[in-house]
């Protein structure tokens, strides 16, 4: 396994105003996510686990502090680079699936590709062949209220693997589905790592981060606790 | 699958207005009575100004015609047998011949009031005393035969040129042509026919309903049969009439000089006339005037139709913007996927747009429409002009243009994060 980094965060702030309050969302947040790890971030609500999510999907940018995705610094990109590392760098899976209603399997999944400015037949195949792997062959030509929460968020994963990105971001991607479901899902994480994706995991059940490589803890926007684990996984 | 972004962005707008097809349905109405009503009534208003255009051409653009008046009876002449004595006379004939320059042609005209009679059949038409230059001088077309000849005026030879639909009246199954005709008490030979005026209906009057039509006989052949004296009865009381004569067509040879043989010629009458017991009908002064006419309707019209794209833009971006709410989780998901602003911007702006040209479309279809109903009911002339439709459609396409720009730019606006937390 290779330690090149794939997410540094260096001191990072959040701050949100209110009024005249400063709210410090995340303070002095520093740690490294190296390509391959399985992490899981675990706090409670209000912790900074969201905005900690926020900022490594690129979707916000710290107030101070520099965070690097994949060697770049995040603060330097305007809106429309930050739009274009999201397209090819991330991918995100949501606790309530987050597809879009009046595009088709196959379009879903292939979302981040349309705001790329090329893709080709390479894309396209890789798109059906993610599907299949998902086991949504016959169901590319349906729409997603067709489909069940486990197939929904399955379109979601290949969604999010489409674009072959440096880092998938799944924020509480097991909470809306059953427990026969939600064990499916997780195996896929799984196997994924083992195929050397780099992942993290937000989440706040206890069994679900037990299948991480390495947990991060949040509490009042500070990390509380980082550890490295011997993995469920590889324990089985 | 589709590779230009452009197609596939339309494509899932379509698909995203298909989610809601009532509500897409009756956004798109607003567009659509503003363009087919904007079609239709330029087509309605084109088709009567090209009526009237057409009247007045008739007429004769190079011509001004004078016509007596009868003046309002005077209440201190209260004898009803006196003669009342009134119009253009032959003095003013005269003057205008020998006096105007730049004239070509002037052509006297006298209505005579006489019954027109063959074996059983009679009429009263408009019984026109002329000379042989009217025919040039109106553009008339002969059917048949000859007009009337300068041989018929020295000679006062009884012979008479009869107007389509008293030749059809009177001789439905053989030409008129040879044929004698009784006006008044005395015979007349049919020398000619003449033209319609404009294509009718090609069906001829059935006998006892009214025919109006016309009969033109020399004007010296009248003067000598039928002098100048007119008597009407009427319950009662008899009033005799003089007129000299009842129109005078001035042909004037160069068109730019018509407004001044127009104007000295209302000179000269005014100055010989105490009464004004004439006009002056200057078809180019009438041409001018329903040009105008024409173009105040068009400015009216406009307005309308300004208005009623402005009322239907402003539908669309009401719905426009409530669907922007109602999608707010889809845009952040689509941001967070990777979506620019720009790519949101065009989104919602394709939208907009296909809901505006969508109702265009469909308005230009109902406009066009609208006008072969009105022809066939309200038997109105309409004309849609090919820039009617194209002008209608491109205005309801930028009113989509237009008013979706705010709702797309409050969309592309919408902070990512916030986007996704929206339930």
């Amino acid at each position: 396994m290779t330690s090149e980094a794939v997410a540094e965060f260096d001191k990072v702030e959040r701050v949100y105003r209110m009024g005249s309050q400063q709210v410090y969302a995340l303070n002095g947040v520093t740690f490294d996510i190296k390509r391959g790890q399985y992490w899981s971030i675990m706090g409670a609500s209000g912790s900074g686990k969201s905005t900690l999510l926020n900022l490594l999907g690129c979707l916000d940018r710290p107030t101070s502090g520099t965070y690097k995705l994949a060697g770049r610094d995040v603060n330097t990109l305007d809106d429309d680079e930050l739009s274009a590392t999201r397209s090819k760098k991330l991918g995100f899976i949501f606790q309530s699936y987050n597809l879009i209603p009046q595009l088709n399997v196959l379009d879903n999944i292939m979302v981040p590709l349309f705001y790329q400015d090329d893709w080709g037949d390479a894309d396209l195949a890789r798109a059906h062949m993610l599907a299949s792997r998902m086991g949504l062959s016959d169901r590319i030509d349906h729409r997603p209220t067709e489909l069940s929460g486990g197939q929904q968020q399955r379109v979601a994963i290949a969604r999010a693997l489409v674009n072959d990105p440096e880092l998938i971001l799944a924020d509480e991607a097991t909470g809306n589905l059953d427990s026969q479901t939600a064990k499916e899902i997780l195996d896929l994480f799984d196997e994924l790592s083992s195929e050397g994706k780099t992942l993290v995991f937000v989440t706040h059940e206890a069994h679900v981060a037990e299948r991480a490589s390495h947990v991060l803890r949040m509490k009042d926007g500070r990390i509380e606790d980082m550890r490295q684990q011997s993995r469920v996984g590889e324990r089985a | 699958m589709i590779r230009s972004p452009l197609l596939r962005t339309i494509r899932t707008g379509i698909h995203s207005l298909m989610l809601h097809k009532l509500r897409s349905m009756l956004t798109t109405l607003g567009v659509l009575f503003g363009t087919s009503s904007v079609i239709s009534m330029l087509a309605i208003g084109e088709g009567a100004s090209y009526e009237a255009q057409e009247q007045i051409k008739l007429l004769g653009s190079q011509n001004v015609i004078l016509r007596s008046v009868k003046p309002p009876d005077n209440p201190n002449s209260s004898s009803n047998s006196r003669v009342i004595t009134y119009g253009i006379t032959d003095a003013d004939f005269q003057r205008i011949e020998q006096t105007f320059p730049g004239v070509g042609h002037v052509v006297p005209v006298r209505m005579l009031q006489q019954e027109i009679r063959v074996a059983d059949r009679a009429l009263n038409p408009r019984l026109m005393a002329t000379t042989p230059l009217y025919q040039e001088v109106t553009g008339r077309l002969l059917w048949e035969g000859r007009f009337i000849s300068k041989e018929d005026e020295r000679n006062l030879s009884n012979v008479c040129v009869l107007g389509t639909e008293v030749a059809r009246y009177l001789f439905p199954f053989e030409s008129a042509l040879g044929q004698r005709v009784k006006i008044g008490s005395d015979y007349f030979t049919v020398v000619g026919t003449l033209a319609p005026r404009i294509s009718q209906s090609g069906t001829p009057a059935a006998p006892g309903t009214e025919v109006t039509g016309e009969i033109f006989i020399p004007f010296q052949t009248a003067r000598q049969w039928f002098g100048k004296l007119q008597v009407k009865r009427r319950a009662g009381s008899r009033t005799m009439e003089q007129v000299d004569l009842h129109e005078v067509v001035i042909e004037v040879t160069d068109p730019k000089s018509v407004p001044y043989v127009a104007a000295a010629t209302r000179e000269m009458l005014q100055r010989f006339h105490k009464t004004p017991d004439y006009e002056v009908v200057v078809p180019l002064e009438l041409l001018a005037r329903a040009e105008e006419t024409k173009r105040i309707f068009s400015i009216v019209l406009g307005s309308i139709a300004g208005i009623s794209l402005l009322v239907g833009g402003i539908g669309i971006m009401n719905v426009m913007l409530a669907t922007v709410t109602e999608r707010t989780r889809e845009i952040g998901i689509r941001r967070a996927l990777g979506a620019k602003r720009r790519d949101i911007v065009t989104q919602f702006l394709v939208e907009t747009v296909c809901l505006s040209v969508g109702g265009g479309l469909m308005g230009v279809a109902l406009g066009l429409a609208i006008p072969l109903v009105v022809e066939h009911f309200a038997d109105m002339r309409t004309i849609v002009t090919l820039s009617a439709p194209v002008l209608a459609f491109t205005i309801s396409a930028g009113t989509g243009v237009l008013f979706g720009i705010y709702p797309a730019w409050r969309a592309a606006a919408m902070d990512p994060v916030e986007a996704l937390r929206h339930e």
